[in-house]
């Protein structure tokens, strides 16, 4: 146990971000790291629970509750403490294998559900962790470790994000011959593209590829299997193939006028944001700029918050962040009780940043877009919107209704979907003819990640549909057990 | 022999597990003068201590009673005259008494086996007499069961010359007729005695039957020098004559408890046996213990044996119940060496005794090395010595008295009537001690790993790859961290708290170690456990080295061994073992490794080959086996320890071998002490654990460990783990490591019949489970997975065991369960509760109940036909935890919950804050309906017992049975000890036992003590669920326990060392189905309710429970978790963030419990109780209650190891003896209105309690009166609360010998003025009461020189005051809390766990004072300067009165203490104060001192109590 009396002497001590109008000015990541001193102070906040919930994992109300990696939260936490960095290193590492993307992009469900959240503000758990692995990085402690002998096996992983990357690593530490292919220019899939530099700086992923691949994996880039090469020819060439595509189809919002020019998918505004910036510093000028203009953000999530931040940096003119949701509550509400994911309102980085810059907080709530009007030369000119009242319905429910005489319009030329992702590409499923769920997921079992084509696993988002990244590596992994053991007989993986 | 009248084994019963106790007396006329007079007054005594034998059902057949005798030559030449039966001179001719069967046939056929074999061993057989009897006196079962009873004759041929001889052929002859007999499977045969010395008068009698039954006794030629009886109280209702003692030669009152283990190694020994007393004759003798008697017989058994093939009793006795010796520096030498030699011949046999053993010239007694048993005596002037377990069981004149005395603790006394005088201890040892020359035969033979010849010894080769041998070991990150290391850092086991709820080994998904499929057994009500921390002059851990010599014949040569302090031994200790040359020493490795290949097939080969190779080695004359898994690698797996360790003892013992050898063990598997407990339980001598070791020097490597080197870390580990046998082993009740080897005190659950019956033979094991493949199948998963080529990470598995992992073991109370019902108690929604319990109710097999399946025969019904909620919540309980261990909200909380649905709350053992007994302004209450006492009776006051509707004795608590606790001092804020009537700051030690209930009469007695104290409040009797817990309960039922309560092993706790929450005890199904099972089977079951508790999680569970038995439910952990608790299993360290277990005034704010959360939880169970009797068809819970055959084996597919469980023994539902019920229909008869209160002082009293008008009245009293003034005390209680009387309202001048419990919880305003003496309990629980005991006027000895109270006096008394005119017994004052008391010199073990109160000594004081003493003061006239050698240290201080205040206190109790007895001691010491000043040493615990001195002076300061109180706590203690 860290010390016993911790949390009742130490104070709750984030890692402090960069002064906003300084980190806006460049793509750099905004936080900092604290002291050795501080960190362990907070490590020895940590209670080690009998029954920690951090390290859980549940799904309650349909959120999650507790790491999905199940992480083993008290035991690094603990470790800090006594300063035996290493052996927290290797605590961590038994359990995920990208604590460097975990600790710096996971909204944290470990820290909803920390025991010590019940009474006073949580353990720093996912700053915790960051300290753990870049300490791991920095002691050179993190090496290439090439399998002592290869099984002779091969195994193709579609999709380089958390989830395909995860698999591929775990099949590899066992002696298969791995090969990931990908469909973009850069491995890494929403790592590298989907979350922006400021909140992952993309060394941190490259770095981690580079000690993959000399690990003995191997990427084929920019290649769209089902479109490029046939999932026949995969299973043909592999003995086993794992589906971990994501769930890359955005909720789009049909509404009037979304046609016009202007309105943009934020997947497609983030990935071409920081193509642009890791190609050629921006120079190449291939991305979409918000630049002077009135950017209006629909979705109020995180990545909603990404598109903020990114505006802001693109010098847009003024933003703001429209979510269909009230405001939540401060503080838990009963019916949101711990260890549930709380659902609090929170200021992210691009939203603090948004006040620096403009003075505002760039949300509003319970607000719908009805149509969007534009100019003659088909380009997008503002939104016109009604707000919201949720009501709970007899069964409990929450439903929306328009308020009456609510409507309004805004001024915008630049529109941002936020929305979230329904469910996975189409034509890799089908040239590998994998059935799909109702949601449009590729259907296999969880634990056991077999579709109903042999030797064809499906994990992730693809299979899941849009979730966590450590959700995605928990799947990873699983799903590379499965295959061992089907390749094997047995399976030494967790 | 079989026993007759026993039901067989059946269902979870087995007789084997039958216990008794009893009361025992002796009379001897010193000089041998035979009288008939003698022969009466045993007759006597025997009636004078009917109340510590039992009856059972059938309230006219008695337990068993019985007497022993010289032989009456004059009577029976008379008797035998008309029989034509002429008798040779005396001594010249043997009598035996036979029981015989009822039929005729089989009577003259066993009678004709007997003739023959007389006539074979060339005697003369004489004749047959039948005994005139008066049968007619007999209950219902005893006649039943009656033998034919019979005398024999047996005349000595000439060539038999010498008393021994003769002796030795009639146990020769009695062998022959028994082995034939037995072998014929005839039943019903069995001889008493026979002997040409003494003769055996027994059977299933009361005590006052014996003397009518056989008319023999009565008869005034029937005369006698000596005289031993014998009261039975047995644990069971089941008619036997043969069990009644006196046996051969002994009475035995006590238990052995490492029976096992003495057994198997006496007939291990057997092929060392020779004999030249014997000669030819020996092997006629086998086997020598009949396995099928009691401990006693068994113990009788050996000694006879031991006694006729040439050594005198007295030394028997010293060999079989040594003193402690090896921890005693000032134990002369000889004495010292005697011991040490012959324990290189026999390990003790150990256990609470009062033995009394004649042979018909000498009578000897000794006690058990720890005093257990209480015997007091009386020699009188006329040279006649009068011994029992109490006095006053004679009228004896007080001017007929020499002296009084008491036997003490590891002491014999000796008569030898042909001497004609007593020989005394001192005496008596050194004779024997000296006779042969022990001191050299030790100084020239017996070795140590220092002094023992060896090669030169290479270091021990590192154990390389340490993380992947841990993971082939299955070790994990907790067993690192959690065990191991704390015990190298600091040298103590680590504490847990909340108990266990993992599933049991078998059930569990993961591989388990061989050792998780084992349990500790431990003692409960029938013999106490030892305190081996505060008593630990009593315990020994050495064991010897070596080949066992003959037993029968000490030599030089037998001290030939190889002494070890601790059995765990360093990689250099096993080194010089391994390179051994001394002579007569040879060691020879066996390795015990098996091939992982084949899935386990191949381990049962590789044990084949193990034990070729000690066969092979023995015949090399390899003397030290050591059994190394030392050359595990890829293609070797280990064989578990344990089972290479048990299979090669039993392997050994089968074919005579195992004396020859030592076991030594060297293998990576042990790391915590519940492994080495197991190694050494099964026969090892020595364990090398080399991998716990490397991984303590891999953390010190590695930094884990910091400020410890290695040499210290090793050390502190070695400690801790032999600290920690020695507690599993003093849990039941064993003293000495030499008696625990291979006791084997442990249950399997989960191993197969096959696997015990072969590698673990005797070990009780009732559902089956693994076959000797699915063992090493677990092993070989575990090292398949280390060894795997692949493997890179040897990050260990977290284990989860202790701590909730969601990749680790599974916990009952997980995240989601926690959380769901926390939710639905919260918001009172049943549909989530649902949830919750379908997560058990579902396919998740962790508990023996989760197997199980409910077959009704019965249609569903309506399910508003089924009886409603709110009557069934009246039948549930929440578990005892104190105010102390959980917080005051969280306390009340509870309470309030309970009293609302008309449940009991449990107080835990904390006592109560008095302001709770009155009911709250809206109309709820604070009051816990359990009042609950145990061992440290903290706050146990007449004021608090009159409170309880229930009062529970807690005999052993789930979490850790047989053991002690210990609430310390930084938890005793000042409202705790407010509650506990102790002082803030200051620690409080519960003792393992309960001092005043070492056997099963004294928990009987207990049992009318509270009686007593609350006539209204049923009695509850608290057990652990362990094998044999069935046949204690039945013993508790008879026992007048109204409510018995079977508690699983499981249960929550606020702290316990995390080795006995996992493998102590076992599930309540276990437990309670055998517990129900036995009670039917006894026709007992109707006077008791059965309750049960441990993890009860749903309304399943609970119907199982009631299936199974029980008609009440605990619950403790579920309503914690309704009220915050989140499993955080802190409770030992005060800082339960959630406000519950935590005194913390900071912590207690977040307390957010409301009682509504608990009424909601219970009413959820009962609920979905409901939903399953109307499902089942039931429509009130009675008609379900131990209906156990509606109850099924579940599906037992899915895992490799349920396959071989069953289940079976657990439905079996034995017969319902006519007229009975199989829940509580009947009452216990408690006998009150023949107590001396009702019937003389109730009356009395009633105007003075009424109206508190002055009284007082002269009455006289016998031994039968017990618990004086506790009943009228009562009723003070009741009407003046804790305020009690005014001083000497009532005083009751008595005169005689006082029965136990002498003004028992006696309220202020009663004096009890005795003049005689008194037996044990005095003042237990005095509540403000006062009393006096005085010498008699008439008395000719000094009474500072004689006993005069017994044993345990004034065991936790809470106020009031005592003055002993004379010397007290052992443990004077344990656990006393508030009496100011003088004596005039106490026994062994004073003032023990002494936490409040002034004790003045004016005499000497036993061995051991002061021993966990945390608060009062005692102040001990040291005359002759040497008090400091008698005093326990490790807390107090020794100091000189400073203060005058102070002096002017003692001074002015002891002038009361003249005033009131007229002490003349008193008196010449307060005629010379200055000089008495000087001599008075005080006493005063360190932390006591510090805390009282800054109350004080923050007192002196003008500062408020409260206050005050508060900064002294924090300062000392926050």
């Amino acid at each position: 146990m860290a010390k016993p009396t911790g949390f009742m002497e130490y104070n709750r001590k984030e890692m402090p971000y960069r002064d906003p109008l300084e980190r806006i000015k460049d793509w750099n990541e905004f936080s900092l790291p604290l002291s050795d001193e501080e960190r362990n102070l907070q490590a020895a906040r940590c209670m080690d629970c009998g029954t920690p919930f951090c390290q859980s994992g549940l799904t309650l109300n349909g959120l999650p509750s507790g790491c999905p990696l199940n992480n083993l939260i008290p035991e690094w936490n603990d470790l800090i403490y006594r300063g035996l960095w290493k052996d927290a290193l290797e605590r961590l590492l038994k359990t995920d294998n990208f604590p460097e993307f975990t600790a710096r992009v996971c909204p944290s469900p470990c820290e909803g559900a920390c025991t010590l959240g019940v009474i006073n503000p949580q353990i720093t758990i996912k700053n915790n962790e960051l300290a753990v692995i870049e300490r791991g990085f920095d002691e050179g402690w993190i090496k290439p470790f090439k399998p002592v002998r290869r099984t002779g096996k091969t195994v193709a992983v579609i999709g380089s994000g958390p989830a395909g990357l995860a698999c591929a690593d775990q099949l590899n530490k066992v002696g298969h011959l791995v090969t990931i292919y990908e469909r973009a220019d850069r491995a890494g899939g929403l790592m590298m593209y989907g979350i922006p530099n400021m909140k992952l700086e993309k060394s941190v992923v490259e770095r981690r590829l580079d000690i993959v691949k000399e690990e003995g994996i191997e990427f084929i880039l920019s290649t769209d299997v089902g479109v490029d090469i046939s999932g026949a020819e995969l299973q043909d060439k592999y003995d086993s193939v794992v589906l971990c595509c994501g769930a890359t189809v955005p909720r789009d919002l049909k509404v009037g006028g979304r046609e016009l020019d202007g309105i943009y998918f934020a997947v497609d505004y983030l990935t071409k944001n920081t193509k642009s910036l890791l190609d050629s510093n921006h120079e190449d000028g291939n991305y979409i700029s918000a630049a002077d203009k009135d950017v209006i953000v629909i979705g109020g999530g995180d990545t909603g918050n990404d598109c903020v931040a990114t505006a802001i940096r693109q010098g847009c003119k003024s933003v703001r962040q429209f979510e269909i949701m009230p405001e939540a509550a401060a503080e838990r509400t009963s019916e949101n009780p711990w260890p549930e994911f709380p659902k609090v309102k929170k200021t992210d980085y691009g939203q603090k940043e948004c006040i620096a810059m403009f003075g505002n907080d760039p949300r509003q709530y319970c607000i719908s877009t009805k149509s969007f009007s534009g100019d003659d030369d088909g380009k997008v000119t503002g939104l016109n919107t009604v707000l919201i009242e949720w009501s709970k319905d007899t069964t409990g429910r929450f439903f929306p209704r328009e308020i009456d005489s609510s409507e309004e319009s805004y001024k915008s030329d630049m529109v941002l979907l936020a929305m979230g992702f329904v469910g996975a590409e189409t034509n890799l499923i089908d040239s590998f003819g994998v059935k799909t769920d109702a949601r449009g997921n590729v259907n296999a079992e969880y634990e056991d990640h077999r579709t109903n084509v042999e030797n064809v696993y499906a994990a992730g988002d693809m299979r899941r549909g849009q979730s966590l990244v450590v959700w995605a590596i928990r799947e990873g992994r699983e799903a590379a057990r499965e295959v061992d053991k089907s390749l094997m007989g047995s399976s030494i993986l967790p | 022999m079989q026993q007759q009248g026993y039901p067989k084994k059946q269902g979870l019963y087995d007789p084997g597990f039958e216990h008794d106790a009893c009361g025992i007396g002796a009379i001897v006329s010193i000089d041998g003068h035979k009288s008939h007079r003698i022969v009466m007054r045993a007759l006597d005594i025997l009636i004078n201590l009917e109340h510590r034998g039992a009856s059972g059902a059938d309230a006219d057949s008695g337990d068993g009673a019985g007497i022993l005798l010289q032989i009456p030559h004059l009577f029976f030449k008379k008797a035998c005259k008309p029989l034509n039966i002429d008798l040779p001179s005396e001594g010249r001719y043997g009598v035996g008494m036979f029981f015989l069967p009822q039929d005729t046939e089989k009577r003259q056929h066993c009678q004709y086996i007997f003739e023959q074999a007389v006539t074979q061993e060339g005697q003369e057989f004489l004749g047959w007499r039948k005994l005139p009897l008066e049968d007619t006196c007999l209950g219902v079962t005893a006649t039943g069961s009656m033998p034919y009873i019979m005398q024999a004759f047996v005349g000595c041929s000439s060539e038999i010359t010498s008393e021994l001889e003769v002796e030795r052929k009639l146990y020769v002859i009695r062998k022959q007729a028994e082995n034939t007999l037995e072998r014929e499977k005839m039943q019903g045969f069995y001889i008493p005695s026979l002997s040409s010395r003494t003769i055996v008068y027994k059977g299933m009698l009361l005590a006052e039957q014996v003397k009518r039954f056989y008319k023999d006794l009565t008869h005034p030629s029937f005369k006698s020098a000596i005289a031993v009886v014998h009261s039975r109280y047995s644990t069971n209702t089941f008619p036997s004559w043969e069990r009644a003692h006196p046996s051969r030669y002994i009475i035995h009152n006590g238990e052995i408890n490492t029976l096992r283990g003495n057994v198997n190694w006496i007939n291990a020994r057997k092929s060392m046996l020779e004999s030249n007393a014997f000669g030819d004759d020996l092997s006629k003798v086998f086997p020598v213990v009949n396995e099928d008697g009691s401990d006693s017989s068994m113990f009788d058994n050996a000694m006879e044996f031991m006694h006729l093939s040439g050594r005198s009793l007295a030394l028997t006795a010293m060999m079989m119940i040594p003193e402690p010796w090896s921890k005693n520096k000032n134990m002369d030498k000889h004495k010292r060496d005697f011991y040490e030699f012959n324990s290189c011949l026999m390990e003790p046999w150990d256990g609470p005794a009062a033995i009394v053993f004649t042979d018909g010239t000498t009578l000897g007694a000794v006690l058990d090395r720890n005093g257990l048993r209480p015997a007091r005596y009386y020699v009188l002037k006329d040279n006649t010595l009068v011994m029992a377990s109490e006095v006053g069981v004679l009228d004896i004149e007080e001017d007929e008295v020499l002296y009084k005395e008491r036997l003490r603790p590891g002491r014999m006394l000796l008569v030898d009537t042909d001497q004609g005088r007593i020989i005394g201890d001192e005496e008596l040892k050194q004779t024997i001690s000296k006779a042969k020359p022990y001191g050299k035969w030790l100084k020239e033979n017996m070795k140590t790993l220092y002094t023992v010849k060896h090669d030169e010894v290479k270091e021990m080769p590192e154990i390389r790859n340490v993380a992947k041998k841990q993971f082939a070991f299955g070790y994990t990150y907790e067993d690192l961290n959690l065990l191991i290391k704390p015990m190298a850092e600091t040298g103590k086991e680590s504490i847990g708290a909340m108990g266990n709820d993992v599933p049991l080994a078998v059930l569990s998904d993961r591989p388990q170690l061989l050792y998780n499929y084992f349990k500790q057994l431990f003692a409960q009500v029938t013999n106490p456990p030892i305190d081996a921390i505060r008593e630990e002059i009593v315990t020994g851990s050495e064991l010897y080295l070596g080949t066992q010599k003959n037993l029968l014949n000490a030599e030089g040569l037998s001290a030939r061994q190889i002494k070890i302090e601790s059995p765990i031994i360093t990689n250099d200790e096993l080194a010089i073992l391994k390179n051994v040359t001394e002579e007569g020493f040879l060691s020879k490795v066996i390795p015990t490794l098996f091939s992982p290949d084949d899935d386990g097939e191949s381990l049962e080969e590789a044990m084949i080959r193990m034990f070729e190779a000690a066969d092979k080695a023995i015949e090399e004359d390899a003397n030290l086996l050591i059994l190394s898994d030392r050359g595990i690698n890829s293609s070797q797996a280990p064989i578990p320890a344990l089972l290479a360790t048990a299979g090669l003892h039993h392997y050994l013992i089968k074919n005579g071998k195992r004396t020859r050898v030592s076991i030594i063990v060297e293998s990576g598997d042990p790391r915590e002490v519940h492994h080495f407990a197991l190694l050494v339980g099964y026969g090892a001598s020595a364990i090398n654990p080399y991998l716990a070791f490397s991984s303590i020097g891999k953390m010190i490597n590695d930094g884990v460990i910091k400020e410890t080197d290695y040499e210290k870390a090793q050390y502190n580990y070695i400690k801790s783990i032999t600290t920690g046998i020695v507690k599993v082993m003093s849990k039941m009740g064993i003293s000495t490591m030499l008696s625990y080897q291979g006791a084997q005190i442990f249950e399997a659950v989960g191993i197969s019949e096959d696997v015990v019956k072969i590698h673990f033979t005797g070990t009780p094991s009732r559902i089956g489970g693994l076959s000797l493949k699915d063992i090493g199948r677990e092993t070989v998963i575990r090292h398949k997975s280390a060894f795997d080529i692949m493997r890179k990470n040897y990050a260990l598995d977290s284990g989860g065991d202790y701590k909730y992992r969601t990749n680790g073991e599974y916990h009952m109370y997980n995240p989601m369960t926690i959380n769901k019902l926390q939710q639905a108690c919260r918001t009172g929604k049943y549909s989530i509760f649902k949830e919750y319990s379908n997560m058990f109710n579902s396919s998740k097999k962790a508990t023996i109940r989760s197997l199980l399946k409910i077959d009704s025969p019965n249609n569903s019904i309506p399910i508003d036909e089924v009886e409603s909620v709110d009557e069934i919540v009246k039948r549930f309980k929440t578990g005892a935890m104190s105010y102390g261990s959980i917080g005051q909200e969280a306390h009340e909380t509870l309470a309030i919950a309970m009293n609302r649905l008309q449940g009991k709350s449990n107080t835990g053992e904390g006592g109560e804050i008095t302001d709770r007994f009155h009911p709250d302004a809206n109309g709820d209450s604070r009051c816990s309906a359990i009042k609950q006492v145990a061992s440290g009776r903290f706050g146990v006051t007449s004021y608090y017992l009159v409170n309880a509707k229930e009062i529970q004795i807690k005999m052993a608590q789930g979490a850790k049975p047989g053991e002690g606790g210990q609430l310390p001092g930084r938890k005793v804020y000042p409202w705790i000890a407010k509650a506990r009537l102790s002082t803030p700051g200051v620690g409080l030690i519960s003792p393992p036992p309960h001092h005043d209930i070492y056997s099963i009469e004294d928990l009987a007695q207990l049992i009318h003590d509270l009686k007593m104290a609350n006539s209204e409040a049923d009695i509850n009797v608290k057990l652990v669920s362990e094998v044999g817990v069935g046949t204690i309960a039945a013993g508790v039922a008879k026992g007048k326990a109204d409510v018995i309560l079977v508690s699983g092993y499981d249960g929550g706790t606020g702290a316990a060392p995390r080795t006995s929450m996992k493998h102590a005890g076992l599930p309540w199904e276990l437990g309670l189905a055998e517990t129900n099972q036995t009670l039917i089977l006894n026709n007992l079951r109707d006077r008791v309710k059965l309750e049960t508790d441990g993890k009860l999680m749903t309304g399943k569970d609970v119907i199982i429970a009631a299936l199974l038995g029980a008609e009440e439910y605990g619950f403790s952990t579920g309503p914690l978790v309704a009220i915050g608790c989140v499993m955080m299993r802190v409770c030992n360290l005060d800082t339960c963030p959630v406000g519950v277990a935590t005194q913390n005034p900071e912590l207690r704010k977040y307390f957010k419990g409301k009682p509504e959360y608990v009424v909601n939880f219970m009413k959820f169970i009962a609920e979905e109780m409901r939903e399953i009797m109307a499902e089942l068809g039931f429509r009130n819970l009675n008609e379900m209650i131990g209906c156990s055959d509606l109850l099924k084996t579940g599906d037992l597919s899915g895992s490799y190891k349920l396959k071989g469980l069953n289940l079976d023994a657990l439905f079996h539902m034995p017969e319902l003896p006519k007229g009975s019920t199989r829940y509580r229909t009947k009452r216990q008869v408690h006998g009150i209105e023949k107590t001396f209160d009702y019937r003389i002082l109730d009356h009395l009293l009633h105007d003075a309690i009424a109206s508190g008008k002055k009284t007082t009245a002269v009455l006289p009293i016998k031994n039968v009166d017990r618990d004086v003034g506790t009943y009228v005390g009562s009723k003070i209680s009741r009407i003046y609360a804790d305020q009690g009387l005014r001083e000497d309202t009532i005083v009751l001048n008595m005169k005689g010998s006082a029965g136990q419990s002498y003004g028992a919880f006696m309220p202020k305003g009663i004096t009890l003025n005795l003049e005689g003496d008194c037996n044990d309990y005095i003042g237990k629980g005095l509540s403000g009461g006062k009393i006096i005991v005085r010498c008699p006027e008439e008395a000719d000895y000094i009474a500072e020189e004689n006993i005069i109270i017994g044993n345990v006096a004034f065991y936790g008394a809470t106020g009031g005051e005592a003055y002993i005119n004379g010397v007290a017994g052992e443990r004077f004052c344990v656990r006393n809390s508030g009496v100011h008391a003088v004596v005039e010199g106490v026994g062994d073990h004073g003032c023990e766990y002494m936490t409040g109160g002034r004790v003045v000594v004016l005499g000497s004081v036993g061995r051991n004072f002061a021993a966990g003493m945390s608060g009062g003061i005692a102040y001990v006239y040291d005359k002759d300067g040497t008090f400091k050698n008698f005093v326990n240290h490790e807390m107090v201080l020794l100091e000189r009165i400073s203060k005058n205040d102070e002096a002017d206190m003692v001074r002015s109790m002891i002038k009361n203490h003249y005033k009131y007895t007229d002490s003349s001691l008193a008196e010449k010491l307060l005629d010379g104060w200055d000089d008495t000043l000087e001599k008075i040493v005080k006493v005063i615990p360190v932390d006591y001192k510090n805390i009282i001195t800054a109350i004080e002076e923050a007192v002196e300061d003008g500062i408020d109590m409260e206050t005050a109180q508060l900064a002294a706590f924090r300062k000392y203690a926050g």
